[in-house]
């Protein structure tokens, strides 16, 4: 280890694979995990002290909107986020990037199996069912999870290193265009259970009144954020995994 | 006479069940024990958080270490 070579890892080029982030201003970085598990403590605490409108067969059950809901639109920014690093893989060539998309698609799919549970509570207490076949929506969220499983097992069935992740990349593409066709569009042409699909009115119509959305909203940007930490995490070991494997 | 005060009777009774509202978890809420349930889930969330702050801590010192060990 030489000058040149301590100088080269204290300044290697911003756009090179290998730049590390600095890690030494960490409290500036670390602001949106802090608003993350607030935002979801005010949500425990006034997703269930605050007024919500009187409604039959909801009841009470109209709460789940702050912790059902917020879940799957966590899975759906995870989701993007995975799209979102595969294409800019498939631009770049970058290894790194496809990485990012494969941690992404796995937290998102983590997030996936409280959203389908909780729905299932929801489901057997408004519906009168767990599961129902009647409703596109949930039918679909389970193809759409199905889909990202078989993503999985095809990135970790491919042993070399460049070929799995350009095939992963273009299959992960795909998984998300049928993921939001299963459970965006289709929904919306077909009868569905779910409300704001099928002809059904929508929370934001009747049902979310001023007061739930001031709790509702909070609620998304706080396991939005909180997915956003899980995602960094596993990034940073993967990072550190790579690093592992070049020494 | 008689139907037309039993349509009444008929139409008062279901202004009545109309006008009753949906059961909700008021009494709970009125015994105070919703706070219970308010510190459970929290209990449970701030674990949650706790351990990812655990994780992350962990993360960041294998980052120095291997940092230190590379310079």
């Amino acid at each position: 280890m030489g000058v040149e070579s301590s100088e080269f890892t204290e300044n290697p080029p911003k756009n090179s694979p290998n730049y590390e982030q600095p890690t030494t201003n960490c409290h500036m970085k670390n602001w949106y995990k802090i608003l993350s598990v607030l935002l979801i403590l005010y949500t425990i605490f006034w997703g269930l002290m605050g007024p919500v409108p009187r409604l039959d067969i909801l009841n009470e059950t109209i709460r789940n909107v702050y912790y059902h809901v917020p879940i799957w639109f966590a899975m759906l920014f995870m989701m993007s986020v995975s799209i979102w690093y595969a294409i800019r893989y498939l631009l770049s060539s970058d290894t790194v990037f496809e990485t990012k998309s494969f941690n992404a698609a796995k937290v998102g799919f983590f997030f996936s199996i409280p959203g389908i549970i909780t729905g299932c509570f929801w489901a057997k207490y408004t519906w009168g069912t767990y599961w129902t076949f009647q409703d596109p929506k949930l039918n679909g969220v389970a193809i759409g999870i199905l889909i990202y499983l078989a993503y999985f097992i095809l990135r970790n069935s491919i042993p070399d290193e460049l070929k799995r992740a350009r095939i992963s990349a273009v299959y992960n593409i795909f998984a998300y265009v049928m993921l939001i066709v299963f459970i965006m569009i289709l929904p919306r042409l077909t009868d569905s259970l779910h409300p704001g699909n099928g002809g059904n009115p929508a929370f934001g119509k009747y049902d979310l009144d001023n007061n739930m959305r001031m709790v509702f909203y909070p609620a998304i940007i706080g396991w939005i954020l909180f997915s956003c930490w899980v995602f960094e995490i596993k990034n940073r070991i993967a990072q550190l995994n790579s690093i592992l494997n070049d020494q | 006479m008689i139907n037309k005060l039993l349509l009444f009777i008929f139409l008062f009774t279901s202004l009545l069940v109309n006008a009753q509202e949906p059961p909700m978890a008021d009494g709970m809420r009125a015994e105070g024990k919703i706070y219970v349930v308010i510190a459970v889930m929290a209990t449970v969330f701030v674990c949650v958080a706790a351990y990812l702050i655990v994780i992350d801590r962990k993360v960041k010192k294998l980052e120095e270490e291997i940092k230190n060990k590379k310079s």
